[in-house]
């Protein structure tokens, strides 16, 4: 077959190595953008399935598009408790540490994990392209820092089922493997990392491989997974779990301080609710000072959940003759929070949660109205006209299984 | 078991909506004991594991209509309440099928494909209906008012309900009226032209009753059924995770936490009425529990006729309940699978296997079912709404196994002979013949066969007659008149003694409705 015209989605964009694969599944053919890559916003016609399957079952997902770096030689350590804000010191072989990392003036730049592969070797996660930031930090010091982008493919398995699943399939069971620890194994003859991390707020795992055996795991995966319930699941779903799991999304919740072009729009972690990845005590790290100042002087923002009431909502609907029309899919829209006539703060996603049966949104709000509790009024659009109606201040995470961290018996 | 006999309250059955009560009775602080007289709660809706590794919605399947307002309050979600979307309806024809998804453009297509003209007809019709809903939905939501001896709240109710009424326009109110006057088949012909269509469709109008769907009054079972619908995102409507047992579980753990006794095993014999009030219960076992109040969740046949002695009611209110109907007319089927049917006109696995198969090909097949049990037959050819668990939640069955619900219409209770094992076993195979003809595979996989009559559901889960509602839903057995006249508000003749089971409004259907209303309106009188 040829084509007139050169230029495709697959010449412009780029693809993962279980494209071959997710291209077929993807019976909806929507796809987003994630960092260059074609992602699949859902492969079934609704996303209902796949979300269920995340709090239900084992979902699929192809989180290869995440920024992959490898931090390796005897300064890597050293290097890495400097450049992020907690104490990578304590992070053991095989463990996984979730950190944010910050500019000189202790505003955000990214968040990510941070997994200990050896010694003196780490793999950092990030939401954007972060080599030059790494480069030019590790001036003087004795480690190489190279791209792993695209020389490791990532799937995250999510869901109750998902260790049943990676048990019959991995050589070594994973019964013991803790929240935030990760582990070499072989499926078959493969070598794959498994990681207990995700971004469901749920039981599930990230598996990191060799992008030439990504078909393998992948159909082994479906495979053996299929009387499990395994379900090959789109962003369109994640997005509504990780809003339950009160997990933030840069670009969304916040605006990396490298392109926030003015200072409002930047954010330190006080101030996104990672007060508690910032670690003080430790010597020194890229941001320090400005923290330490900030967390003496109290944030002047926080970030928190809150849940919009429910029989004020659909009162709102009945006055104008509908039931309650609820969000389908987790929205994005900033939207304004009030206390009285004043703006304290606004909400930067929400959505309907299917599981909890509650409508909840992450919202920014200035410190003082940020207690539980709270109530604040939210913005809803009713038929075209702008209302507000109550909405709480609650804790996050709105959804925290025990199934997440816990260890089978 | 608790050592204090004296509670502010007794339920009589353990069954969702006696657990609903229970939930609410203790929530507002009261001292609340429910009894259930089996093993396990949840009465009709229950998950047994009947054979080895599956389990078994054994009776009711799917939560149709649960109260919004019920999960939110008595906190289902954080009690295990999960609600996992069953959204398509497969009806397998002899060589071809039809297909209805959560998805409209699907949906349209798949539609056209019979008929384009009914295509376009079904984008109106499910707003139409949902408009119908909503002006429904207040009657639902209302205790029913006493019309013959109205109290002061009586008549703010029925001023209130005159009111909605005037709100509604004119397209609303003769929708309105010929869903409560018409036959469903007649109804949807005034819609619709293919005939599997109209068929399927209408089949939600006969379940759990006596009635064809050429039968006057089947409309409004119909609209019933499609009431959840209004409810969108919220999704009152769907399979429950690890079956509809886990439902009453949810409603149990809830009542629990506000602090209510729960005994299994547990079955009274009788209310204890002193001086025309019910001063507590007796078991089986001898045990006697003393309470201020004593609510029965049973059908109103077991609360009137057996719960209490008939000399203890007015004789006019005893007629009115032996006249209530509650002709049982459906039985189930429930199998272990080794592997998943296979049907004909669409092969493999599917999305179609993922929500409901209904074995509903044209009216006459539905109405030929009826007419077998209308002489005292069960259906040589039966309609049927099944469902494949496993295939929506694994947990259901091993891995790689399946499970798989058949409700079954019609099978008459009063069958010709009485039921005995042999025609439990014909009534069997008539089912698997059925789905055979579908789907042929289906006799080399079935690993075990149980097969619920009537009288089965009247002997094991206390439903009289075997009907699956608690009394027809047929339209002098709603509202104001379930289960009778001047009791339709969840109040007995008898002081003290009220009922919170399907029998009471409104209805049947996992709603947690009546229990939350009756435990509203007993708290109202207690307060």
């Amino acid at each position: 077959m040829s084509y007139n015209n050169p230029f495709t989605a697959e010449t412009q964009l780029k693809l993962s190595p279980f494209f071959e694969r997710t291209s077929k599944l993807n019976e909806s053919q929507e796809w987003r953008r994630w960092s260059g890559y074609l992602a699949a916003t859902q492969y079934e016609l609704t996303h209902d399935n796949e979300y269920f399957a995340i709090r239900t079952k084992a979902a699929l997902l192809d989180i290869t598009p995440l920024y992959k770096y490898i931090i390796e030689g005897p300064d890597a350590q050293r290097f890495l408790d400097r450049l992020v804000t907690r104490n990578i010191k304590i992070c053991k072989v095989g463990q996984v540490m979730y950190t944010p990392w910050c500019d000189e003036d202790g505003k955000q730049i990214d968040d990510g994990t941070v997994q200990r592969l050896s010694e003196n070797k780490f793999r950092i996660t990030s939401a954007e392209p972060n080599l030059e930031w790494l480069d030019t930090n590790a001036a003087g010091m004795e480690l190489s820092v190279s791209d792993d982008s695209k020389t490791t493919a990532s799937l995250a398995l999510q869901g109750p089922n998902s260790r049943t699943i990676l048990n019959i399939i991995a050589s070594e069971s994973l019964d013991s493997l803790k929240f935030f620890w990760m582990t070499d194994t072989h499926f078959g003859d493969i070598p794959v990392s498994i990681s207990r991390t995700g971004y469901t707020g749920d039981l599930g795992y990230e598996i990191w491989m060799d992008p030439k055996d990504a078909l393998d795991v992948w159909d082994l995966l479906l495979e053996k997974g299929k009387p499990y319930g395994i379900t090959p699941t789109g962003l369109q779903a994640l997005d509504i779990a990780r809003i339950e799991a009160g997990l933030i999304l840069l670009d969304i919740d916040y605006i990396s301080t490298r392109h926030a072009i003015i200072e409002s729009r930047k954010s330190s972690p006080y101030e996104l609710g990672l007060g508690w990845a910032v670690k003080l005590k430790k010597k020194d790290f890229i941001g320090k000072k400005a923290l330490a100042a900030e967390q003496a002087r109290g944030p002047e923002w926080e970030f928190v959940g809150i849940e919009i009431e429910w029989n004020e909502l659909e009162n709102h609907y009945r006055k104008v003759g509908l039931p309650p029309r609820l969000p389908g899919t987790a929205w994005r829209t900033s939207t304004p929070l009030y206390k009285g006539n004043e703006q304290v703060g606004y909400a930067t996603s929400g959505t309907w949660s299917p599981i909890l049966k509650r409508y909840i949104a992450l919202a920014h709000v200035k410190a003082e109205y940020a207690k539980e509790n709270t109530q604040l009024d939210f913005e809803l659009k009713v038929e075209h006209f702008r209302k507000l109606t109550p909405a709480r201040i609650v804790k996050t995470p709105f959804f925290d299984p025990e199934r997440k961290r816990s260890c089978p018996q | 078991m608790s050592t204090v006999n004296k509670y502010d309250a007794i339920v009589i059955g353990g069954g969702h909506n006696g657990l609903t009560a229970a939930a609410y009775l203790s929530r507002a602080g009261k001292k609340v004991l429910v009894l259930e007289r089996r093993y396990i709660l949840g009465g009709a809706a229950v998950t047994e594991e009947i054979y080895p590794g599956f389990k078994f919605s054994v009776c009711s399947y799917v939560v149709s209509l649960m109260k919004p307002n019920v999960m939110r309050e008595l906190m289902l979600p954080k009690f295990g309440l999960e609600l996992l979307p069953l959204e398509s309806t497969f009806t397998p024809l002899d060589n071809d099928y039809l297909l209805r998804t959560a998805d409209a453009d699907q949906t349209y297509r798949e539609i056209a494909r019979h008929s384009r003209k009914d295509a376009e007809t079904y984008m109106r019709f499910g707003p139409a209906m949902g408009q119908i809903g909503m002006a429904v939905r207040p009657i639902l939501e209302t205790v029913a008012p006493n019309a013959i001896r109205p109290s002061l709240s009586d008549m703010g109710a029925m001023k209130k309900l005159l009111d909605h009424f005037k709100s509604l326009s004119s397209e609303q109110f003769e929708y309105l009226t010929k869903l409560m006057t018409m036959s469903s088949a007649d109804f949807l012909d005034e819609w619709f032209e293919f005939e599997p269509l109209k068929a399927s469709m209408s089949a939600s109008g006969i379940i759990g009753t006596f009635m064809g769907p050429r039968s006057p009054g089947s409309a409004y079972v119909m609209l019933h059924h499609y009431m959840g619908d209004i409810d969108g995102a919220f999704r009152a409507w769907g399979f429950q995770r690890g079956g509809t047992g886990a439902v009453s579980m949810a409603i149990a753990r809830s009542a629990e936490h506000f602090g209510a006794d729960i005994m299994t095993e547990a079955s009274v014999e009788k209310v204890i009425v002193k001086n025309g009030r019910a001063v507590g219960v007796a078991l089986e076992n001898g045990d006697e529990y003393c309470s201020d109040i004593v609510i029965s969740g049973l059908d109103p046949k077991l609360t009137f006729l057996k719960m209490v002695d008939e000399s203890d009611l007015p004789s006019d209110f005893v007629t009115d309940i032996k006249n209530f109907r509650i002709r049982g007319s459906s039985g189930k089927v429930n199998l272990a699978l080794d592997a998943l049917p296979n049907f004909t006109c669409l092969p493999g696995d599917g999305h179609h296997l993922r929500g409901a198969i209904s074995i509903s090909p044209s009216y006459d097949h539905l109405e030929r079912a009826y007419d077998d049990a209308k002489y005292g037959n069960f259906s040589q050819e039966p309609y049927m709404d099944i469902i494949l668990p496993s295939v929506i939640d694994p947990d259901m069955a091993p891995p790689g196994k399946h499970v798989m619900s058949c409700f079954v219409q019609y099978a008459p209770y009063d069958i010709k002979g009485g039921w005995n094992d042999q025609k439990r076993e014909a009534f069997g195979d008539v089912v698997i013949n059925t789905i055979a003809r579908y789907a042929p595979n289906i006799k080399d996989i079935i690993l075990h066969r149980q097969v619920l009559t009537p009288a089965d559901l009247e002997s094991i889960f206390g439903l009289t007659e075997g009907n699956i509602f608690h009394g027809e839903l047929s339209l002098q057995q709603l509202f104001t008149m379930r289960p009778a006249v001047k009791w339709a508000d969840y109040t007995t003749p008898i002081k003290n003694y009220y009922q919170c089971g399907s029998g009471t409004h409104p209805g049947g259907g996992i709603t947690g409705s009546p229990g939350e209303m009756a435990a509203k309106k007993i708290l109202g009188i207690w307060s």
